[in-house]
């Protein structure tokens, strides 16, 4: 079957891109080959003066290329030959003597961008699902066929730059102010329209573009000097963002560089020897991988197929108003449109939570990503009261009360008191056991856990835990409402600390314990913050909250003894009163939130001198090892399901470097020979706590890995 | 004479409100759409019912707001609701609420529709301020103008009288005579003195403190969270005065004829914001969802007279107009709930009800009736509570079905005085 439908009418012909058996059209070999054919026809057919490229899917125009195919290829020079002649493609389209429009309803990405920058006049719709941008970098790649040229020659080079650097993508009324496309329809009109400009520009040729911005936009974008800025300024931002560990951005820079500066063939050559070389690059390899991943744990309901459906939630009831009570509520509104009631026990504080959850919204008002009346429903969606009326109808409802296992027990009660028999009771505990919330439950069948991470709105992961009388139902339910709120969801094993918290426990102790040695507070977290994490394991505990980590960490110690026997710095900092940024004192100071400099009062606190001269390279060893061992012993101990859903939740949960992979695929990448090793030697050194987990010497022992090789 | 219960019966499931709060004060940044949407969804919320039973939405407002003036539309686009449920926003004056109520009623009586949410909503710390005819007109010339040079000769036509604002007055168009001086008016004709007035004004503040005190009138209202940071929590009206007296009462000075007059600031209502509503349904779909109903409508009537005369005497020829549909007589009524635009208009409606001669007038064979204070306005009234003209209907409406639930009685009537000489009377009942 093919994927391009080609009608022509009144000399204009009409091309169709519905790619068969796929959800959205992408660029594969075997739709080139099809373009290709149909290239030869539209310049050589005297009966066809224009063409209009469209999608016959309902919210894709072209979402890119096939990913699963560049995969396979093995070799630098493989890969730039794929890239050259997507080049070659898209450069036939824009040396066609007759116009092209591309009418532009849907995701409009990567190479779907690059070949509608070939055609000759753009045309996109209103539609929010119309998403125009080049995401290469985010797979650790370039635009590979000719958009890190097209791009800053159509819309300027900071614009351009904006894009490509980022990744981001932006709609249809940003493309048109951009100047990324000449016209925004409504989809409704998008064909006519297209089809009545094919035919102009057949009959009148193109118009002049007027360019975009005034003085400045000229200084910046069309002089020399005033490009340079523009390049230096890039290349800042990028290593800022990225500490040097992603090679894409930096190699998209030159890209664009090359070519403004030196001409588009070079900026080509320039762009498709980036590309080969990237794509079979180390980094790149991973956030493929890391890409699949997710895209496939998207699919997974965390129930053997079939065995369940989920039920439709309606409503979802939210007890406990406080800042995780507000989030899930706030999130559940703006994310799933869902009716939703908050509960906490005075109205002062639902007050608060009402508001804290309403900010959620408002934000996006602020940023134009909703219009008012949009803000307005989603407003109307949240209410709250001091009481459980309104509960009777809730099919969800979440707790998110202190961590007091009675307190929780009680609230299971009352909501069951409440709701009917169908309704599912998940609580948001980050260590207490579900099974022991749902020790004395009426309907154990319906409680599970969901734990969310803080601050709910932002952080990517949902840990969903069900105990062993959880019923496949409630299981689906909650994994489908949290994919509904924007999460990627982990179903895990009902074990203290769940997954994240139980990799992130010892690593944790271990940063305390290097303080305790004297080992300077900014050296520990820029060891790691240059490893890759997004911030050091001091200023997480600080982020955390103190009173929050002590308290996980018992739970911890007391869960699995003496591996994970937490110092007594959280503790003397504490009897300080510092609580961690809440307080805005912890181990770094703060000034209206934001961290102001380590507290160097710390040192005299906890009793120790700063060592002026440790080695960044022994405490990234500790820290790092101290969680991969975890994790192995985690995996052991059934925490998860698979290494790929360890490695997306380390990935999404914490923070941990993608391009590392994730903590399982990194013991593969070193070895698990290599790591039980390293971690001998710490042992000898520290003490037992650094013992390698069974696991690892068994994999050791038998040549296996987390994943296939 | 129509058989008093037509068609299906109607059951009234539940009312709520927003707190009444004076104009200009909490609710003072808040849209009619706002409070409005506020009653609806919550009383959808605590009644625990399903939005999709809804089947249409009708509220009552006297002023409307320019920017959204079929508000009950607003209503009905909450998101617990269908898109699909029609609204529509009626103007009865002070019954507008009371007569969203019977109309939806009609329609569940008719089989049209099972599920009704009826209500009102009145604010007048946003009323709509116009611009004078003539400017109006130059600023239309000027939109349409076809070049700047047209558009500059309309705007240079301003004057500036043009320029002062025109405020709607509360004032009949018919006569030009202000609420005020109509109930000035009543109290002379009818000898209500300035004590009596003041001493029932006392009645209504003393008795809605009582009743605020005790719950009986907060569990009727819906908490507001007010203020940017939704810090301002608003649970009870904020025009009880649980500590005036009499004294205090009798040292305000009249307002509309400040030598011979008796209507004060203190024993009228005052201009108030707030919004109520009440769910409606069919006794069978009430009894389908498992709702208990609090009353039944039983039958209701309006009146008109002529506002030259005494404007707020429309309740006399209201109520017994009502009775009759119902088929009782005042002695059977368990529970009352007059609507106090002004002490005065209160007072002279119950002594034309008791009187002979009124009875005469109306073609009675006897008086329509002799007021019980102990079971009417048991909760005080709109001097004390706030009288947002659209909402008034409905909160009396859920105040007399409570109280009959409370007091187990069989019958309760609402009586209403409104603009324009008109009267409006509800009978409910119980099994």
């Amino acid at each position: 079957m093919s994927a391009l439908t080609t009608t022509v009418e009144d000399g204009i012909a009409v091309v169709t891109f519905d790619l068969p058996g796929s959800p959205v059209n992408k660029l594969s070999d075997a739709v080139k080959v099809e373009f290709e054919a149909l290239l030869i026809r539209l310049r050589d057919d005297a009966g066809i003066r224009a063409t209009v490229l469209i999608s016959g899917k309902p919210d894709s125009f072209i979402a890119g290329a096939d990913i699963d195919e560049f995969t396979s290829l093995t070799t630098e020079s493989a890969a730039e030959r794929l890239s050259f002649e997507g080049q070659e493609m898209v450069n036939r389209v824009e040396a066609l003597p007759k116009p092209v429009v591309a009418a532009i309803n849907g995701a409009c990405l990567g190479g779907g961008l690059e070949l509608a920058l070939a055609c000759h006049y753009r045309i996109a719709t209103d539609s929010p699902k119309t998403q125009l941008g080049l995401p290469e970098v985010q797979l650790g790649l370039i635009p590979g066929a000719g958009g890190c040229q097209r791009l800053p020659r159509l819309i300027g080079a900071r614009a351009a730059l904006d894009l490509i650097l980022t990744g981001k993508s932006v709609r249809g009324a940003k493309a048109l102010r951009l100047g990324l496309v000449d016209e925004l329809v409504p989809r409704s009109i998008l064909k006519a329209t297209a089809v009545a400009a094919a035919d102009r520009l057949a009959r009148q040729g193109a118009a002049r573009r007027q360019p975009v911005g005034g003085i400045r936009a000229y200084v910046l974008d069309r002089t020399a000097t005033g490009r340079r800025m523009v390049y230096r300024a890039a290349e800042k931002q990028v290593r800022e963002r990225t500490g040097g560990h992603y090679p894409a951005p930096l190699r998209a820079l030159e890209a664009v560089r090359v070519g403004l500066e030196q001409g588009i063939a070079a900026g080509l050559a320039e762009e498709h020897r980036a590309f080969g070389e990237l794509a079979v690059g180390d980094v790149s390899r991973k956030l493929v991988q890391i890409f699949f991943a997710t895209t496939a744990l998207k699919k997974d309901d965390g129930i053997a197929p079939g065995a369940a459906v989920p039920r439709q939630i309606r409503r979802l009831g939210v007890v406990g108003a406080g800042f995780m009570g507000a989030g899930i509520a706030g999130t559940a509104a703006a994310n799933v449109e869902v009716d939703t009631r908050l509960k906490d026990a005075d109205l002062a504080r639902v007050g608060k939570g009402l508001k804290a959850a309403d900010d959620i919204a408002a934000d996006r008002l602020r940023r134009k990503r909703i219009t008012r009346p949009q803000y307005e429903r989603l407003r109307a969606l949240l209410s709250g009261g001091e009481d459980y009326r309104g509960f009777g109808r809730a099919d969800l409802v979440i707790e998110a009360v202190y961590e007091d296992l009675d307190l929780k027990r009680r609230v299971l009660n009352e909501v069951e008191a409440v709701t009917g028999p169908e309704a599912i009771f998940a609580s948001n505990t980050s260590t207490i056991p579900i099974r022991e919330i749902a020790a004395h439950a009426a309907r154990p069948d319906r409680v599970l856990g969901m734990h969310f991470f803080s601050p709910v709105e932002k952080m990517p992961l949902l840990e969903v835990i069900p105990t062993e009388a959880t019923a496949p139902e409630s299981i689906v339910t909650a994994v489908r409402f949290g994919r509904r709120m924007g999460k990627t969801v982990i179903v895990v094993a009902d074990q203290p600390g769940f997954w994240v918290n139980r990799i992130l426990s010892p690593y944790l102790n271990e940063a305390a314990i290097l303080l305790t040695e004297g080992v300077p507070i900014e050296l520990i977290d820029r060891t790691m913050t240059a490893w890759g994490f997004p911030v050091g394991p001091i200023a997480l505990l600080d982020q955390v909250g103190l009173d929050v980590a002590e308290k996980a960490a018992a739970v911890m110690h007391a869960a699995f003894g003496d591996r994970l026997r937490p110092p007594e710095t959280i503790a003397r900092l504490l009897a300080d009163g510092r609580l961690g940024r809440k307080s805005g004192r912890g181990f770094y100071r703060y000034r209206d939130g934001h961290k102001a400099g380590v507290d160097q009062s710390v040192y005299r606190l906890l009793g120790v001198r700063r060592v002026e001269d440790a080695d960044p390279a022994l405490i990234e060893r500790r820290l790092v090892h101290a969680m991969l061992n975890e994790a192995a012993a985690a995996v052991d101990d059934g925490v998860v399901r698979s290494p790929r859903d360890g490695d997306v939740g380390a990935l999404f949960g914490i923070g941990f470097p993608a391009f590392r992979g994730g903590p399982l695929g990194l013991i593969d990448d070193l070895t698990p020979g290599r790591v039980v090793d390293v971690l001998r030697d710490l042992e000898d050194v520290h003490g037992a706590r650094f013992a390698p987990a069974a696991s690892l010497r068994e994999m050791d022992a038998h040549g296996r890995r987390y994943y296939p090789a | 004479m129509p058989d008093f219960r037509p068609g299906r019966r109607v059951a009234i499931v539940a009312g709520l409100r927003t707190p009444f709060a004076k104009s200009g004060t909490v609710f003072r940044d808040v849209t009619a759409t706002a409070l409005a949407r506020h009653a609806a969804r919550e009383l959808l919320v605590r009644s625990e019912l399903d939005g999709r039973e809804v089947d249409e939405v009708i509220f009552g407002q006297v002023v409307p707001s320019v920017r959204a003036p079929n508000v009950a539309r607003e209503v009905s686009l909450l998101p617990q609701l269908l898109p699909s449920v029609p609204a529509y926003t009626l103007n009865r004056a002070c019954a507008s609420a009371a007569q969203a109520i019977t109309n939806a009623a009609d329609q569940i009586a008719l089989g049209h529709a099972d599920t009704i949410l009826a209500g009102g909503v009145e604010t007048l710390s946003d009323i709509p301020v116009l611009h004078s005819r003539r400017f109006s007109r130059i600023l239309v010339e000027a939109g349409k103008a076809k070049s700047v040079g047209a558009r500059v000769g309309a705007l240079a036509r301003t004057r500036p009288r043009d320029l002062v604002p025109v405020t709607p007055a509360v004032a009949e168009p018919s006569t030009g005579e202000t609420m005020g001086q109509s109930a000035e008016k009543m109290a002379k004709e009818n000898g209500i003195s300035r004590e009596a007035q003041d001493r029932y004004a006392l009645m209504s503040h003393q008795r809605a403190a009582a009743a605020t005190a005790d719950g009986r009138l907060t569990a009727e209202i819906a908490p507001w969270f007010g203020g940017p940071d939704l810090d301002q929590i608003v649970t009870a009206d904020n025009g009880i005065r649980s500590d005036t007296s009499l004294e205090a009462l009798s040292e305000l000075r009249p307002v509309f004829d400040r030598r011979y007059g008796t209507v004060t600031a203190g024993n009228a209502s005052p201009l108030t914001d707030g919004a109520s509503a009440v769910l409606l349904m069919s006794e069978e779909k009430a009894a389908a969802l498992g709702h208990e109903p609090l009353a039944f409508i039983r039958s209701y009537a309006a009146a008109a007279v002529d506002p030259g005369w005494q404007l707020l005497m429309g309740p006399v020829y209201a109520v017994p107009r009502a009775l009759e549909r119902a088929g009782i007589v005042w002695a059977e009524l368990g529970v009352v709930e007059i609507h106090e635009a002004f002490a005065a208009q209160v007072l002279s409606n119950v002594q034309a009800w008791g009187s002979a001669a009124w009875a005469e007038r109306l073609g009675l064979a006897g008086p329509v009736g002799q007021v019980d204070w102990d079971c009417t306005n048991v909760m005080g009234g709109s001097i004390a509570v706030g009288h947002p003209f659209g909402a008034t209907g409905a909160r009396l409406v859920t105040t007399l079905a409570n109280e009959m639930r409370r007091r187990d009685v069989q019958f309760g009537l609402v009586s209403i005085c409104a603009q324009g000489g008109m009267g409006f009377a509800l009978v409910l009942e119980r099994d």
